[in-house]
């Protein structure tokens, strides 16, 4: 029996967020936790939980593919986990889209989400060839519910394969079509610690794309890890500032990182 | 069939450029022109081609991959190649990856007899000769778990590395009833068998009598897998006789009385304030978080593994001690690791070899270093688990044998379904159950190997590589699902000894085991049943699983891919007995098995040794000498490691690894690991082996004093920290280094009593020994500087309080916390100078001195100003003493300082005591001049001095007692100096 595609989004005052898990997927935890600090409901399912129920997506609004290591990165970065949604899911998955859902993918998540196919291009080897783990200075460039109000961003990277390939005529499309989310760019974070501003050789600086229809974003920096104010590597610094200022510190632990809002954009998509 | 799969990358590969570059340094410069690299799948199945076209598929990335089954296609032309593969048996994550992805895509059943088995291809282009091809053959591979193969043909051909182990006797009695001589050879080298001995017991001659005696008495002799257990139980490794015996006067031995001892009287003092949980008697030591968590922590070795492939050997480290935090009670959730390497000089390139004659070569020290590293990287980064906290030292003594350190922070609910989550007990009846990775042959006489020192006779099969995503699918299914479930009712990790091990400490809980060998899966046939059962195949746990329970775990776990095997049964019955089929093959009572090793008196002397004063350079600028030794190894910055792993995963970071505008690496880090609490962990370490040339005592003091001065000036808290050891020894069967041994654990008693800081889990490495030969065939042995890691985890109460390293602001104030005295032995400075004078013995001998009474007051109150907000900056003043503090609060927050050596408190009285003395208990802090009056009124029961200002100028100068310019220089000038290593790695 086809199911009946619902083509509008649901309206809905606390929408409905999976949280892919399993075979080494690891940021699951902290990605719920941005979703519901955001305002949202998030459940963390094991990607073999959901091969068994894939109904659970019928009443998901957004899904999240997090970061991790999925498989070890053996094969490839995201692409054994792909196969095996290819191999059980791939119609469900298809379905989902289909409707006026929002789906993301983080680092891990990302390389997932071009592996199969759904976004653009392919993430391969920094030109570094080694792991890293540092800050990246962010313009926005792209059309999405998920990028609304933001221009420039900073966040954590932490990969080995996030060197974004794609061919020019691809590329021409993304840009025309307002595809290409997130680039690189020299700002604050990179001016702080006098780093260079494309940390992985990724092509025409790109950090993150969107689907044709903008609902689905892919990038590789981590957004679930700037919620907070202290997890900045400027927070020192300026915490030293409003402290000059006679500005009261005592709730600086619960003070938001500036990529709460991305999370934010989602949740209002839909009570919006 | 065996079918091959070549993956071929279409856009330029990044790796190439980095392979062509490792290869420069090899002396055939300019004779590579390119490389292409192929990665291979070649699989054993009996799929036809289109089945294979379609693995291609999966294989590649159409964007950026192409594939080619069984032969490359005509484009690629190629004379010179090379082939790294794995050799059989060795763990082969990607071929595994690889083989699951094949099974999910054919849905056929995991029984099914496929192999996959990866390796890469070079193929390489330019005019090289054979001996060429071999040195790049060598940089490329470790002989002992790679295979390499050089084709000069231009045609690929294949090797599969299939297991295949010739049919051996499968239980052996072994006669006891044999000469003193012959018993001691058993001991020493292992059980006699068709092909020679199988390997070290390290088993005494006393211990080996005393099971002579045990089954003389039973009437029958042993069998080798009863033997072989209990040299896994009553190895170094596992028993730490060393430090459980006799030693002098201390009849309780060094670690009941010092080390528990201590803590018991802590706890005693602290009543109700006492935040201990666990001690000593769980995989990891646990303290208080809040009123619902508990955190736990463990620090492990890993050096004798690591000498041999480091990478293998770091990789397995880390998760081994991740299983120490699931194997806490009922399974804590890691949350940081922490590292740390003591290596040779990485530029050092004279070669040793364990064998004579040149043969067994060793790797060079930066090969050693280039894989533990990645070994921590590849473990941390893929288990999702911040790797916060680390360190190296470098001296020559560790180029035989390198020291690999590998931490794990934990957390877990103090109550699970309304029982204490730090208490567990196997009960009678329950199953015992393996779970995760199957068994092999890699780690076999893992835990006897490393209670020795490494000679040619050490076995390669001790190396093992590590899973880590078998891991993860483990660790997630057991702490994050199954015990929250309550489906098992005791949990410990398969580390040392493997499964005679952990299987034999669980049974202690209710009285008795009883286990099928043959029940237990295995990467391969052929394994003997003594193998089977002390194998340390990485990745699983031995849980105790009520019967009720079992079908519900059994599923959960079927459904993460995680596979659970029924091996056993617990019992009461005093005894541990294991059955291969029906034949009962071992029969060793508990009370024997635990507590059935001798004790054994040992005797320690003492001599302190004098070493020569250094002449300090006569004229009086120091600039130069202090931008050297910026940029000394030991000194410098590693934050091209810190980088490299992932620091930030579970979004837990408040102070990283790195700080600042200069990124200069901390000393202590901060975490928050609950998302919605402000309350944080705070960790650090310390060590001082220099030090223990001169004074094994002080040379403990000072790391516990500098492990907690780190934690205090980060914002952490002296009333909730708790102290981990890690003593690495050399030749601990020698008098003068047991006697050195005996002073450091007793000044660990007298400082964690001092600062009212208690041990709460430890470990120790007694052999740390290379025995073989240099280059010249001599005969040479290289035993360690005696080391103790002192680790040192905090909980502090509100994060946002946390103060990191670096100066902030131009025209802040800058005070000295602390007395300088005249205490420069084996101070970097005075090693510097050793170093260039060519004459190690020029340490001096005035090693620091620790008082904690006057550090106590010092740390209290920087601890009330950091929480009062009067600092701006806090850091503790160690190695490089107060030169280096300076350089890296100016570095990290690349502005400048002018200080004056003018009225020092302490005895310091020259202007190099004053600046490189490396006396403990000193604190540099920085503050807003605003705040001047409340806290020079804060500090003014100490000694507090005002000794400089920030500065916009960017400059650093130092002035003497005369206002003489002692040193003059540049923030520029030393942030080059202090990254200068890092940037060329």
């Amino acid at each position: 029996m086809k199911k009946q595609i619902v083509k509008n989004k649901r309206k809905t005052k606390k929408p409905n967020i999976i949280v892919l898990s399993g075979y080494g997927l690891n940021c699951e935890e902290e990605t719920k936790f941005a979703f519901e600090l955001a305002g949202g409901v998030a459940q963390i399912v094991h990607i073999n939980d959901l091969v068994v129920k894939p109904t659970l997506l019928d009443t998901c609004d957004i899904l999240a593919f997090p970061g991790g290591f999925s498989f070890g990165d053996d094969t490839g970065s995201g692409k054994a986990f792909a196969n095996k949604i290819r191999n059980h899911l791939s119609l469900e998955l298809h379905e989902f889209l289909s409707r006026d859902t929002l789906c993301i993918g983080i680092c891990n998540g990302f390389q997932i989400l071009t592996n199969l196919g759904i976004l653009s291009g392919a993430l391969t080897h920094n030109s570094g060839g080694r792991y890293i783990d540092r800050w990246v200075d962010l313009k926005v460039t792209g059309k999405s519910p998920w990028l609304k109000g933001i221009k420039n961003i900073s966040l954590p990277i932490a990969h080995g394969e996030g060197k974004y390939i794609v061919d020019t005529k691809t590329y021409k499309n993304l840009k025309k079509s307002n595809q290409v989310a997130f680039v690189y760019e020299k700002g604050p974070i990179c001016k702080f610690q006098n780093l260079d501003l494309n940390p992985n050789g990724a092509m025409y600086n790109i950090a993150g794309v969107l689907s044709k229809n903008g609902r689905v974003l892919g990038m590789m920096p981590h957004p679930e890890r700037n919620i907070f104010f202290h997890q900045s590597p400027l927070w020192q610094k300026e915490k030293e500032i409003l402290k000059r200022k006679g500005k009261s510190t005592a709730k600086l632990s619960n003070l938001n990182g500036d990529s709460l809002k991305i999370f934010k954009n989602a949740i209002e998509y839909f009570t919006k | 069939m065996i079918s091959r799969l070549y993956i071929l990358p279409k856009i330029k590969d990044s790796r190439e450029k980095i392979y062509m570059a490792s290869w420069r340094a090899l002396g055939i410069k300019g004779k590579v022109s390119s490389v292409q690299i192929l990665d291979s799948y070649t699989i054993d199945s009996d799929l036809e081609d289109a089945d294979l076209q379609k693995i291609g598929r999966l294989f590649s990335n159409p964007n950026i991959e192409e594939f080619f089954l069984n032969e490359l296609p005509s484009k690629i032309k190629f004379k010179n190649a090379i082939e790294i593969g794995f050799l059989p048996g060795v763990t082969d994550n990607i071929g595994n990856t690889a083989l699951e992805t094949l099974y999910d895509f054919f849905q056929v059943d995991k029984n099914t007899n496929w192999k996959v088995y990866t390796s890469k291809i070079f193929l390489i282009k330019g005019s090289l000769t054979k001996i060429d091809l071999e040195k790049i053959v060598f940089s490329l591979h470790n002989p002992l778990i790679e295979s390499s193969a050089i084709i000069n043909n231009g045609s690929l051909s294949i090797k599969v590395p299939k297991v295949i182990l010739e049919t051996k006797e499968l239980v052996k009695k072994v006669s006891l009833k044999v000469s003193d001589e012959e018993l001691e050879k058993i001991g020493k080298e292992g059980i006699l068998d068709e092909n020679g001995r199988r390997g070290p017991l390290a088993l005494d001659l006393d211990s080996m009598k005393v099971i002579q005696k045990y089954f003389f008495e039973l009437g029958r002799d042993p069998t080798d897998i009863e033997i072989e257990s209990l040299a896994q139980t009553w190895s170094e490794h596992c028993k730490h006789t060393i430090f459980a015996n006799p030693i002098d006067e201390i009849t309780d031995g060094l670690y009941r009385t010092y080390i528990k001892g201590s803590t018991k009287i802590i706890r005693q003092k602290k009543g109700k304030e006492d935040f201990c949980v666990s001690v000593f008697s769980d995989n990891s030591g646990a303290i208080d978080f809040d009123d619902e968590y508990l955190i736990t922590h463990k620090v492990e070795t890993h050096n004798s593994p690591s000498a041999l492939d480091p990478f293998g050997g770091a990789i397995t480290g880390i998760g081994g001690v991740n299983r120490d935090a699931i194997g806490f009670g009922k399974g804590a959730k890691p949350i940081a690791n922490t590292f740390g390497f003591c290596v040779g000089n990485p530029n050092d390139t004279r070669s040793l070899y364990k064998g004579k004659n040149k043969t067994q070569k060793m790797l060079p020290t930066k090969r050693i270093l280039d894989g533990v590293v990645k070994g921590i990287n590849v473990g941390g980064n893929c288990s999702g688990i911040p790797t916060v906290s680390g360190f190296i030292k470098y001296e020559d003594r560790y180029r035989g044998k390198p020291l690999v350190f590998a931490g794990t922070i934990g957390i877990i609910p103090k109550k699970i379904n309304g029982k204490n989550s730090y208490e567990k007990e196997a009960q009678v009846d329950d199953y015992v159950v393996m779970v995760g990775g199957r068994v092999g042959a890699d780690g076999i006489h893992g835990a006897t190997f490393s209670s020795v020192t490494m000679d040619s006779n050490s076995p390669a099969t001790a190396v093992q590589i590590g899973d880590p995503i078998t891991q993860k699918k483990l660790s997630d299914a057991l702490v994050k699902e199954a015990r929250d479930m309550d489906l098992y009712n005791s949990i410990t990790d398969n580390g040392a000894g493997g499964l005679s091990c952990s299987v034999a400490e669980m049974a202690k809980e209710c009285g008795g085991a009883e286990v099928h060998i043959e029940k237990i899966p295995l990467k391969y046939e052929g394994l003997t049943p003594w193998e089977i059962w002390i194998s340390e195949s990485q990745e699983r746990m031995t849980l105790a699983v009520p019967k009720k329970k079992w079908e519900v775990f059994k599923k959960l776990m079927d459904s993460r891919g995680v596979e659970a095997t029924i091996i056993g049964e617990f019992n009461n019955s005093g005894k541990c007995i294991v059955y291969n089929n029906d034949k009962k093959i071992m029969d060793i009572s508990m009370d024997f098995l635990h507590d059935g090793l001798p004790e054994k008196d040992l005797k320690t002397t003492y001599i302190q040794k004098i070493y020569k004063e250094p002449q300090l350079p006569k004229n009086s600028n120091r600039t130069k000498l202090f931008e050297k030794l910026v940029g000394e190894l030991n000194i410098g910055s590693f934050a091209y490691i810190s980088e490299q792993y992932d620091h930030e995963v579970q979004s837990s970071s408040v102070l990283k690894p790195i700080s600042g505008e200069g990124r200069i690496n901390t000393d202590a880090q901060v975490l928050k690991p609950l998302l919605n609490s402000k309350k944080g962990a705070v960790v650090s370490s310390s060590l001082y082996p220099f030090y223990g040339d001169i004074s094994t005592y002080d040379m403990s003091a000072c790391a516990i004093d500098t492990a907690i001065r780190n934690i205090i000036c980060a914002g952490g808290d002296l009333n909730t920290l708790a102290l981990l050891d890690n003593f690495c020894w050399c030749s601990s069967n020698e008098e003068f280094r047991l006697g050195q041994l005996k002073d450091a654990v007793k000044a660990c008693y007298d400082y964690s009593i001092g600062y009212n800081t208690p041990f709460i889990s430890g470990k120790d490495s007694m052999f740390n020994d290379f025995k073989g030969y240099d280059e010249n065939e001599n005969s040479i042995k290289i035993s360690i500087p005696p080391t103790l890691l002192i680790s040192a985890i905090s909980v502090t109460n509100d994060i946002s309080k946390t103060i990191s390293p670096e100066f902030k602001e131009a025209g802040d104030c800058i005070y000295l916390l602390g007395d300088t005295d005249q205490e420069l032995g084996a101070s970097e400075y005075y090693r510097m100078l050793a170093n260039e004078a060519k004459d190690i013995e020029l340490i001096g001998n005035n090693v620091p001195k620790v008082d904690w009474k006057k550090n106590s007051l010092i740390y209290n109150l920087v601890q009330s100003a950091i929480s009062k907000e009067l600092l701006s900056s806090a850091i503790s003043i160690h190695s490089g003493g107060l030169a280096i503090a300076l350089a890296k609060s100016c570095v990290g927050g690349m502005i400048g300082a002018k200080i004056s050596l003018k009225d020092f408190y302490g005895n310091a009285v020259s202007p190099d005591e004053k600046i490189f003395s490396e006396s403990q208990g000193r604190i540099l802090v920085s503050i807003d001049p605003k705040k001047a009056k409340i806290f020079e009124k804060h500090f003014s029961n100490i000694s507090c001095k005002k000794i400089g200002n920030v500065s916009k100028d960017k400059k650093v100068v130092v002035l003497e007692t005369n206002n003489k310019k002692f040193i003059d220089t540049d923030i520029v000038k030393l942030k080059k100096a202090y990254h200068r290593f890092s940037n060329t790695q």
